[in-house]
C-alpha cells in the first residue's frame, strides 16, 4: 500500500500568543519509512506532531495524511490512521485500569467486546505486559507505563505511529526493549526524540528542524555523523559514535 | 502530619482494596447495594434508639476482619471525621432536657442518649462506607455504579478523579518538597508562597487536562465514555446480599436485642 503517506506542504503554524512555531515547513514521508525529528528545545517538534493528528490546525499550508487533506472535517478519519504517543504517560493513560485504557480506542471504533478483547490483549502481548491488565496506572513502573501507553495507541492498529520522546525517563534496560520493541513495527514511524542513538538505532532518515522549519533532511547516518550541522542545532554526536 | 505521609496514607487505602479475599471477590454490584441499604437502615432508627443499634456493628466487624483490613486503619479514620458528628449532637444533651428511665431509678437525659445515638449511628455508616471503599476496588466500584444505571457522565468523572488523584498528589508532593527544600526554615512558608503554589498548581493541572483531552482524541473519544460488561453475578454474592439483607430485616424490624437477652436470662435462671 503506497497511502500510507505523511505530507506537509509550506505549513505554518501561529500559536494564538504570536509564537512561531512553524514556519513554511515542508516534508514527506512515504509508507513504512522510519522517520527521525530532532532539533534543539523549542525547535518545534512537538507543535509538528500536533498537526498529524489535527489537534493543531495549520495557520496556512496543508497536510496530508494517507491522501486525506487535514481539515475539520477529515479529522477523526485521520486520527484513525495516525497513532500519537505522547511524552508523557501519566497524560496518555487516563482510565483506571490498564486493560480498559487499552481497550478504549477499540471500543470508540465501535467494536464488539470479544474483538475488543483480542486487540487488547495482542496489543499489551507485544509490549509484553498483559500481565498488567488489572492493574490501575500508578501501581506501574515508568517503564510499565510506556509500554502501555504504546499498547493503547497500536491496539487501535493505526497506519502511522508518532511519538514524542518515547525513552524519556526509561531507565537503560526499559530504554532498549523499547527500542527492540520500535524495530519490530512495520508501521510507518515518526519519532521526535533527543535521544539521537535511539534515533539512529530505529530510523532510516533524519529531518532536523531549526526554528520551525526544516534545515536537514537526509538518511540517517548522513545526519548523524554531521558534527557541524548537529552542533549548530544545539545536538552532538550520538554517544555511540563519539569518541573516549 | 506532612504531605508525604497524607499520601502513602490515602495510598496505603487504595492498596487494601487489592487484596484478594472473599470479601474483595463479591461483586461491586452486591457491595453496593448492600452498604446502601445498611447506611439507610441504620438511619432509619429513631433518635433516641441505642441498643437496637449495637447488634449492627457485627457487619463492619465482619467485613474487617474477613476482608483483612486493619482495625485500627479504620478506627483512625472514623475518629478523624468524628468532629464532625460531635457538632452536630453536642448541643442536644442540653436543648433535650426530658428524663428517660434506664433501670432500677437510673435516670438519664433524652439529649445524652439522643447524643449517643448519633454517634453510634455515624461510626456504623462512616465506617461502613470506609470498608466498602477498602474491599472494592475503585474500579470496580465504578463499574457497579455504572452498571446500576448511575449517568456515564458521573461514572467517568469518579472514574477520572482516582486516575489523576495520585498523579496530582505527587505533582503537589513535588512542589512542596521544592519549596521546602529552599525556604530554609520559616521564610517561604507563609500565605504569599502557598497561594502562588495553588496558582502553579492550578495552572499545570489546567494543561495537564489539555493534554489528556488530547490523547483521548486521539484514540477517537467523541463524547461517550465506552464501557465493557466484565461482572457476572456469582452464587457467592446472591448468598451474601440475601444473608446481610436478612439479618438487616430481622434487626430493623424485631427487638433482636430484648429476645436475646430474655433468653439469655432464662438459661441463667
Amino acid at each position: 500500500m503506497s497511502h500510507h503517506i505523511v505530507e506537509f506542504k509550506n505549513v505554518s503554524f501561529c500559536y494564538p500568543d504570536g509564537t512561531e512555531a512553524l514556519r513554511d515547513i515542508s516534508f514527506r514521508i512515504t509508507h513504512g519509512e522510519s522517520v527521525g525529528i530532532i532539533g534543539a528545545n523549542g525547535a518545534g517538534k512537538s507543535t509538528l506532531l500536533l498537526h498529524m493528528n489535527g489537534y493543531l490546525m495549520p495557520t496556512s499550508g496543508t497536510v496530508n495524511i494517507g491522501d486525506l487533506y487535514l481539515t475539520r472535517q477529515t479529522r477523526q478519519e485521520i486520527r484513525r490512521k495516525v497513532g500519537i504517543v505522547f511524552q508523557n504517560p501519566d497524560d496518555q493513560l487516563f482510565m483506571p485500569t490498564v486493560y480498559e485504557d487499552v481497550a478504549f480506542g477499540p471500543l470508540n471504533l465501535g467494536m464488539d467486546e470479544t474483538a475488543v478483547r483480542e486487540r487488547v490483549e495482542y496489543a499489551l502481548n507485544l509490549v509484553s505486559g498483559l500481565e498488567l491488565q488489572n492493574k490501575p496506572p500508578h501501581h506501574l513502573s515508568c517503564g510499565q507505563k510506556s509500554a502501555v501507553a504504546i499498547a493503547s495507541v497500536i491496539a487501535v492498529e493505526p497506519d502511522i505511529l508518532a511519538m514524542d520522546e518515547p525513552a524519556a525517563n526509561l531507565d537503560p534496560r526499559s530504554r532498549r526493549l523499547l527500542i527492540n520493541l520500535l524495530k519490530t513495527f512495520e508501521h510507518s514511524k515518526i519519532i521526535a526524540s533527543h535521544d539521537l542513538d535511539l534515533i539512529m538505532d530505529v530510523c532510516h532518515r533524519c529531518i532536523v528542524i531549526r526554528e520551525g522549519t526544516v534545515v536537514a533532511d537526509g538518511p540517517v547516518m548522513e545526519i548523524l555523523t554531521n558534527r557541524q550541522l548537529l552542533e549548530e542545532n544545539h545536538l552532538e554526536l550520538p554517544l555511540s559514535l563519539q569518541k573516549r | 502530619m506532612t504531605f508525604d505521609e497524607k499520601y502513602y496514607n490515602i495510598g496505603f487505602l487504595d492498596q487494601l482494596s487489592y487484596k484478594n479475599t472473599f470479601v474483595h471477590r463479591l461483586d461491586p454490584r452486591a457491595k453496593l447495594i448492600i452498604t446502601l441499604l445498611f447506611l439507610f437502615t441504620v438511619i432509619s432508627f429513631s433518635k433516641y434508639e441505642i441498643s437496637a443499634l449495637l447488634p449492627f456493628f457485627l457487619y463492619p466487624m465482619l467485613l474487617m476482619t474477613i476482608g483483612e483490613i486493619p482495625f485500627m486503619f479504620i478506627a483512625k479514620k472514623v475518629i478523624l471525621v468524628a468532629p464532625f458528628a460531635v457538632f452536630i449532637g453536642i448541643f442536644n444533651p442540653l436543648l433535650d432536657s426530658g428524663q428517660v428511665f434506664i433501670s432500677n431509678g437510673l435516670t438519664i437525659s433524652a439529649g445524652w442518649l439522643s447524643f449517643f445515638s448519633i454517634l453510634i449511628k455515624f461510626t456504623l455508616t462512616v465506617s461502613t462506607a470506609l470498608l466498602l471503599i477498602a474491599t472494592t476496588s475503585f474500579p470496580g466500584v465504578c463499574h457497579g455504579l455504572r452498571q446500576l444505571g448511575l449517568p456515564s457522565l458521573f461514572v467517568s468523572q469518579l472514574s477520572f478523579l482516582y486516575r489523576y488523584i495520585f498523579v496530582l498528589m505527587e505533582e503537589t508532593m513535588r512542589i512542596v518538597r521544592a519549596r521546602d527544600m529552599r525556604s530554609y526554615g520559616q521564610r517561604g512558608k507563609g500565605m504569599k508562597v502557598f497561594v502562588r503554589l495553588v496558582g502553579i498548581l492550578f495552572i499545570r493541572t489546567v494543561e495537564r487536562a489539555e493534554r489528556i483531552y488530547y490523547a483521548m482524541l486521539s484514540r477517537g473519544f467523541q463524547g461517550d465514555m465506552p464501557t465493557l460488561k466484565r461482572f457476572h453475578i456469582k452464587t457467592g454474592d446472591v448468598i451474601f446480599a440475601v444473608s446481610v439483607a436478612a439479618f438487616l430485616y430481622i434487626f430493623r424490624f424485631y427487638p433482636a436485642t430484648q429476645i436475646l437477652g430474655r433468653f439469655v436470662q432464662g438459661v441463667f435462671s
